[in-house]
């Protein structure tokens, strides 16, 4: 049915046309800017750097090094509880109950809020003066006046939990809708041959979940990575650094020291360090082959 | 349902009741199993709502009062941020932006979705191969170059701007989606229509375009939360005050009034309820649109 006609350049030209201006230049002059001296605020110094970006990054800035290892405690920790709390909540509302319509949207609604408001939120629930803890003081439950947010050995906890209100129902949503196209005969077929409730699960659901699972969590963990609203709002990479995540190392040379060069420098790192490992998880997974 | 209330002549048989004895039998199936239901459900409900309602407390208490069932309710809070801290602009940025994003990533991804689906063209692989590589794309690492390019183009500060940077992020994915919607209505009834003469274009919008509909829904509904919620390019390219969208005007609240939680919860309400609202109405066909097989593409 190859069409010589020029009906889908044109559907897909504007597409295309954005997609060039706004995402493929911009990489590519990221890569131009990574090879420069170009810092706004001292320009008579702009000009060609070649690798000296790199050279610093990797030998000369413990934060590079400090930043990449929080990134990927973030996300291993983020996703590998968002993707267990997700399917648990995934297979408890796929389940027939009263009130299941209702019980869904909220607690999907979590998803539609944003990185800035969950700040915002958690925020207040957990002000040492009139947070959650304080209230629950006076039941007799913990100590009054807990700041999780300014003590170095909870931010991360406080901060893992945060992001999981948000983030538990993408999970949830996907694997939900992955449930439903699952035929309803498999179980019965399984029923009277006498499985289980959990050798149904791991026989029938889990494989049929398996290219859902993947490509979430791919994606989830990208995204992840790259997530900056909520943890530039709620700690702003604090205290000292500890929660500083690559990208927020990059934001903060871009809007603060206005270093774009080495700034690029360390985006290219990211973008690379990013692409790897989504190749190596492909194929590490298998992902589009049936077990 | 309304059947069920009518009652029936006296000599037909009752109308079956299915979906109730279906749920009854459910219940009765497995009765000591149902605490593996309910019981991860509340606690989870907890976790949801505790902290909706810690906002919506602080927001229509008066300042100083600690009472957790909060009686008697003030808008004094609502009143200080839509006026004094201007949230009442920014909350009109925020529905121009989402409104503007909703249109163009809806009629844009159905137009490339349906090029997708429906052509067989040269170049094919590597578009959809483009797209599903602007996924790994971090935003927050495409700053420094977006700036520049803005600032030459004159689209800082500007609505406009911020639309068309939306629009161009959020395309990418909307449209590999709606190649997934389209590709699963029958190509049947609109070659049939193009067979009695109908131009490609009329069959579309005749027989196609009425089918999409809770896939426009999905998508539309997608592009505005996430047009709603974008952050950076908001905080990055619009310093004015006048262009300042819901998120910036909160991230400046979270700093500058750390002490005076009830505007914060006030304007975190006001960013709230409209995305909620939308979200709680369309989470119903988000679930179903994915299941029908878009997730896999």
């Amino acid at each position: 049915m190859r069409t010589r006609t020029w009906a889908p350049y044109a559907l897909i030209a504007p597409t295309l046309v954005l997609m060039g201006v706004f995402l493929i230049y911009p990489i590519g002059s990221v890569v131009y800017y990574s090879l420069q001296r170009y810092n706004v605020t001292q320009p008579w110094k702009n000009g060609f750097a070649g690798l000296d970006n790199f050279k610093q990054m990797l030998f000369d800035d413990p934060l590079f090094w400090q930043s990449l290892a929080f990134s990927a405690k973030w996300v291993f920790v983020e996703v590998g509880l968002q993707l267990l709390l997700g399917l648990i909540l995934a297979l408890v509302v796929n389940e027939t109950f009263i009130g299941r319509g209702v019980a869904r949207a909220l607690v999907f609604s979590p998803w539609a809020v944003s990185g800035v408001l969950t700040t915002g939120i958690w925020i207040l629930l957990l002000n040492p003066s009139t947070g959650i803890f304080q209230e629950l003081s006076e039941l007799g439950i913990g100590s009054p006046g807990t700041s999780v947010l300014g003590n170095p050995e909870t931010v991360f906890d406080a901060l893992v939990v945060t992001e999981l209100w948000r983030g538990v129902p993408f999970f949830a949503i996907l694997l939900l809708a992955d449930l439903q196209s699952i035929p309803k005969d498999l179980y019965e077929a399984a029923s009277v041959d006498g499985a289980s409730r959990w050798r149904r699960f791991t026989s029938v659901t889990l494989p049929h979940l398996k290219d859902a699972i993947i490509l979430s969590t791919l994606l989830r963990a990208v995204w992840e990575f790259n997530n900056v609203d909520l943890i530039y709002t709620l700690t702003g990479g604090g205290p000292a650094n500890q929660t500083t995540t690559l990208p927020l190392y990059v934001a903060r040379q871009a809007v603060d020291s206005h270093n774009f060069g080495y700034g690029s420098a360390l985006t290219v790192a990211g973008f690379l360090i990013l692409l790897f490992f989504s190749i190596l998880y492909l194929r590490l997974s298998k992902f589009g082959s049936r077990a | 349902m309304t059947e069920t209330l009518t009652r029936p002549p006296v000599n037909t048989p009752p109308p079956p009741r299915r979906p109730t004895k279906r749920r009854r039998r459910a219940v009765a199936e497995e009765p000591g199993k149902r605490w593996l239901i309910h019981v991860p459900l509340v606690v989870y409900l907890l976790f949801t709502l505790i902290p909706f309602y810690w906002m919506l407390v602080f927001a229509v208490r008066p300042t100083g009062s600690t009472q957790l069932v909060p009686w008697p309710m003030t808008l004094e809070h609502f009143d200080t941020v839509w006026n004094d801290i201007g949230f009442g602009i920014f909350f009109y940025n925020s529905v121009i932006i989402g409104l503007g994003v909703l249109v163009f990533v809806t009629i844009l991804s159905t137009m490339g979705g349906y090029a997708l689906a429906r052509f067989k063209f040269r170049g094919q692989r590597v578009f959809l191969l483009a797209l599903l590589c602007t996924q790994f794309i971090p935003g927050a690492m495409m700053l420094i170059p977006l700036f520049v390019i803005f600032k030459g183009a004159g689209l800082l500060n500007s609505l406009t701007g911020l639309v068309i940077a939306e629009v161009a992020f959020q395309l990418p994915l909307a449209l590999i989606l709606m190649s997934g919607f389209v590709r699963n209505i029958s190509y049947e009834l609109e070659e049939a229509a193009m067979v009695d003469g109908c131009s490609r274009m009329r069959a579309f919008f005749a027989v196609t375009l009425p089918q999409l509909k809770p896939a426009l829904v999905a998508v539309g509904s997608f592009a505005f939360i996430g047009a709603w919620n974008q952050f950076l390019f908001a905080l990055m390219f619009a310093s004015r005050q006048d262009k300042f969208t819901l998120p910036v005007g909160l991230s400046y609240a979270l700093g500058e009034f750390n002490t005076d939680f009830g505007a914060l919860a006030a304007g975190g309400v006001v960013a709230a309820v409209p995305v909620v609202l939308v979200f709680a109405v369309v989470q119903r066909f988000l679930v179903q649109g994915l299941s029908a097989g878009a997730v896999k593409g």
